[in-house]
């Protein structure tokens, strides 16, 4: 078996060892989730050592017939835009599997799904078949809404099934453009390989198309005016699943774009890319204002995301070497960063049972590991130069100011924005004077330091040696823009 | 072919007839009924098995043409064979049989199966009048098996009411056609309207009536409105069979009738089907929402359901066919295993409120999940066999152009999860009142598995049944 095949399927094997571990033992459940995760880490880091990054296809690839008589094919591959997904991916799961050990109820049910929905996210950023591709998106579906619906907050249940309608009825729609593109294409294929090589469809065709995936991209992202589903999920949502939402899902939809969208339908993706930047630059306002307002710690952060996620699509909008390496950038870095403040929440909500930002105050001093840690990721997430937020972000702007000056100068807000709801949220948790009530607040412990500390070392490593990254993807999304040949100006 | 050389290609429905004789005669000599039960499971397999192992190469006109053994009938005839396994099984299952009564529900039962594959391999309009009238018939005696009942009584009544009109629309329809053209024969009716050349507006009235009592037969809109009373009211066992057996084989009739003998007006009844999809889908899905019972949630979706296979029927394409046959299989599996769960519940309360199912998963986890893995086959959801079902019809659509119903069926999806939904976060998300495991089942837990195996397999190998599928094709 492959490695790609290996890292996907890995997580059903050890979701089937935790389906047969009576649900008393809840150690071992958890031992089982741990080491699975752990080893799919492993293998994603080999993954990314023995990755070559000078080449421009895909590597890695699998291909075997599954349906022959539509020609769907169990078809794997990854590039220079996949690895770094896929790699967190890797990371993050193992991570948020960590934090997940401060879940008591139902634990076998919960890590049972916890392990199906990594193999939809890892799927999902290896599989180069349309059909496939679907299915794995689709996966990732249904433990999320269990793992909201069951594990969440008070309101989980409309939470749970506001996400899974809304994410729903965008892929249905999603599904209606991979069977028109299927249709369209001669012979008719799901290979995404095939089909972004040939740039033959119709403009008309093209447009209608993008629509269809548009829509269920956006929503994923999620793109305003499609995000307000977002807020909902992520609030009630457990700790370690609002870090996955966060750091992997949103990213799946902007991995679309990368992988299908822009490839396979590059007129449209021309045509729309005004319209898009429109979107991101509203998002990036939109989401930064809105942040602002919030009291509840955790959505603020969430509406932090419908802003920072509108950096990726201002990348995406502009078609430059700038403006993709940024976007790119911007998911693997959002992945890290937003994942860790969203640990740094649930370690606080776990701590006093509440996210009301009024209510905390002075715990700088009563916690000070904690609060170093709330400020190098709150740092980061505002873009502080030698962290890695600011690369992903100043790309973004580099290639949008060539392009879209309006965009970029309306975009430099959002930076801003970032800066005061996150330095004002700093200075609500960690300044001022100690709110009695926790005067007995417990330091983080080990198991909580682990895993943030990884997350923490990429962000200062990509921070000053951005190169490395960016070398890693560089000549595929150049590649991407090449062959898309640039904004027509 | 005639009769005597015909019978020993009929071994199978003999079977089946013999069977349903010799549970009625031994049925009057034994007290406890249960094992007739078996015995029709017994007979019901066995012809099974008999015809399978001799599924004939080529194509058999048997008794003199009006029953026909072709790929198209064997796959339907398995189909039924399936289907009504699986309904002894869960009537075996089902607590409120009237225990007098036991031994004549299962010889109906093997009666309407004979009845079934009949249908499957009609190839005449005399033939297949009275194979729909013989499983109509049958089904209205079934609808009303709980004799004490009121609810049952009303379905019955209900039901030979509706079939009734329907039933005489439809033989009117097939006068009219005979009238037109002469023949009752399926290829005699298109040869004749292929040279005939265009027999205007009466044609289209015979092809309208005629289409009346198919929509009835699989519940479409705007004649379904039978379907959720008899579905509510009949015996779960029943309703279950209802919601699949009398549909799919409407569905096997239905095409056979469009593609052969009325291939010449393709282009009218697509367009009616496209709308009769379109409505079916949409109704079903939005009276469904608000249910509370989850036999008429079942009774709605079901329709729904129908409203998705005619998505195939109105793209008339070899895709759409394929899709049509196989969403019809796995849609039988499917639902039959949904009802399954709703017979274990009632079993216990009594009733079929959703929210008897609540905390299921604590209680039952094995019938929680399967419900729950029926359910999102249902809602088409992948990796499940119900998704690559509506795969092909969607993609039988979209390949004829028809975005409109596309982008309508798309979002009746969306909504059809929702209710579907609605009982999973009952059973998951909610506490139970009492926290005791349900009673166990044996022959409901070997119809479960049986559904549960086979949407997990079909869901991520559907390659087999489409092949089978697209070699049952003979249009």
């Amino acid at each position: 078996m492959s490695i790609l095949s290996l890292i996907i399927f890995l997580p059903i094997v050890g979701m089937i060892g935790i389906l047969l571990t009576p649900k008393t033992e809840a150690q071992s459940i958890r031992r089982i989730a741990t080491s699975v995760s752990a080893l799919v880490f492993l293998l994603c880091t080999i993954l990314l050592l023995r990755f070559d990054a000078s080449q421009t296809g895909m590597q890695f690839v699998e291909k075997i017939a599954w349906i022959p008589q539509i020609s769907v094919f169990y078809h794997l591959g990854i590039d220079g835009i996949s690895i770094p997904m896929v790699f967190i991916t890797g990371l993050l799961s193992l991570l948020a599997c960590v934090a997940s050990y401060g879940i008591k109820e139902r634990v076998k049910e919960y890590f049972a799904l916890y392990l199906l929905l990594e193999v939809g996210m890892l799927g999902t950023f290896c599989a180069l078949d349309l059909f496939l591709f679907y299915v794995f998106w689709e996966v990732v579906l249904v433990p999320m809404y269990f793992l909201i619906g069951i594990w969440g907050g008070p309101r989980k249940e409309y939470a749970a099934i506001k996400f899974f309608l809304y994410t729903l009825a965008g892929s249905i729609f999603m599904l209606l453009g991979i069977l028109a593109l299927y249709f369209a294409s001669t012979p008719h294929t799901f290979d995404i390989t095939v089909l972004s090589a040939n740039h033959a469809f119709a403009p008309g065709f093209q447009k209608l198309v993008f629509l269809a995936l548009f829509l269920g991209f956006a929503i994923k992202v999620p793109i305003w005016p499609f995000h307000t589903w977002l807020p909902d999920a992520h609030v009630e949502a457990p700790t370690p699943i609002s870090v996955l939402l966060a750091g992997i899902l949103l990213k799946m939809g902007t991995y679309g774009f990368f992988r299908i969208s822009y490839p396979i339908l590059p007129d449209a993706a021309r045509w729309f890319g005004i319209y898009m930047a429109i979107l991101a630059v509203i998002g990036i306002v939109y989401g930064g204002f809105v942040s602002l307002a919030q009291t509840d710690f955790k959505k603020m952060i969430a509406y932090s995301s419908v802003s920072h996620m509108g950096f990726v699509l201002l990348g995406l909008a502009v078609f430059n070497y700038s403006g993709f390496d940024g976007a790119l950038l911007q998911m693997f870095n959002h992945g890290t960063i937003t994942g860790g403040l969203f640990l740094l929440v649930g370690m606080l909500y776990d701590r006093t049972h509440t996210r009301d930002l009024a209510n905390f105050g002075g715990l700088g001093a009563k916690i000070p590991i904690y609060a170093g840690m709330l400020m190098i990721f709150s740092l980061a997430s505002l873009g502080l130069p030698g962290l890695s937020g600011f690369v992903g972000e100043f790309l973004t702007l580099l290639g949008s100011f060539t392009v879209y000056r309006w965009a970029a100068m309306l975009s430099c807000l959002g930076i801003v924005l970032a800066a005061c709801y996150l330095l004002w949220t700093v200075q609500r948790v960690l300044l001022g004077p100690l709110n009695i009530q926790w005067k007995s607040i417990t330091e983080i412990n080990r198991r909580e330091l682990f895993t943030l500390i990884p997350l923490l070392v990429i962000i200062v490593f990509v921070g000053i040696f951005p190169q490395v990254i960016l070398n890693l993807f560089g000549p595929a999304t150049h590649a991407l823009a090449d062959s898309l040949g640039g904004l027509p100006q | 072919m005639t009769a005597v050389q015909s019978l020993s290609h009929f071994i199978p429905e003999s079977v089946l007839i013999a069977t349903g004789f010799l549970v009625l005669i031994l049925d009057l000599f034994s007290k406890p009924k249960r094992w007739l039960g078996w015995l029709t499971l017994a007979g019901t397999l066995g012809a099974l098995g008999w015809a399978v192992a001799t599924i004939p190469g080529e194509t058999l006109p048997l008794f003199y043409g009006y029953f026909t053994i072709d790929p198209f009938s064997i796959f339907f005839r398995i189909i039924a064979f399936g289907i009504i396994t699986i309904t002894i099984l869960i009537s075996l299952a089902h607590k409120q049989t009237p225990p007098r009564q036991e031994g004549e529900l299962y010889a109906l039962l093997a009666f309407i199966g004979t009845g079934l594959m009949m249908l499957a391999a009609s190839t005449n309009l005399l033939m297949i009048f009275i194979s729909i009238e013989f499983v109509s018939l049958t089904s209205y005696i079934l609808a009303g098996f709980e004799k004490h009942e009121g609810a049952s009584n009303e379905a019955s009544l209900k039901y030979l009411l509706f079939g009734s009109v329907a039933s005489a629309t439809m033989l009117y329809g097939m006068s009219l056609l005979f009238g037109l053209t002469g023949t009752i024969e399926l290829n005699g009716i298109r040869n004749a309207l292929a040279t005939g050349g265009n027999a205007g507006p009466i044609l289209l009235i015979a092809m309208s009536l005629l289409l009346v009592g198919f929509s009835f037969k699989v519940s479409a809109a705007p004649f379904h409105m039978w379907a959720p009373d008899v579905y509510t009211g009949a015996p779960t066992p029943i309703a279950g069979f209802l919601t699949v057996g009398p549909k799919a084989l409407g569905f096997a009739v239905l095409l056979r009738v469009l593609f052969t003998a009325l291939p010449a007006l393709q282009n009218e009844w697509s367009t009616i089907f496209a709308v009769l999809s379109a409505l079916t889908m949409t109704i079903g899905n939005i009276a469904a929402v608000s249910q509370t019972n989850i036999k008429r949630l079942l009774a709605y979706s079901s329709i729904a359901q129908a409203g998705y296979i005619l998505m195939g029927v109105a793209a008339a394409s070899t895709i759409g066919l394929e899709g049509i046959l196989f969403y019809v299989a796995v849609y039988a599996l499917t639902n039959l295993g949904a009802f399954t769960v709703v017979i274990v519940v009632s079993n216990q309360f009594k009733n079929e409120e959703i929210r008897s199912f609540a905390g299921l998963a604590k209680r039952s986890p094995f019938f929680a999940a399967s419900l729950a893995v029926c359910f999102i086959s249902l809602a088409g959801i992948p990796p499940l066999a119900g998704y690559f079902g509506k795969v092909l019809v969607f993609a039988g659509v979209i390949e004829q152009k028809l975005i409109t119903l596309a982008v309508i069926a798309a979002v009746n999806s969306a909504v059809a999860a929702f209710y579907y939904f609605k009982v999973v976060k009952e059973m998951y998300l909610s506490e139970p009142a009492d926290p005791a495991p349900l009673q166990k089942s044996f022959p409901a837990t070997l119809a479960i598995v049986i559904a549960f195996l086979a949407i997990a397999v079909l869901g991520i190998f559907p390659a087999p049944l489409l092949h089978w599928a697209s070699h049952s094709l003979i249009f």
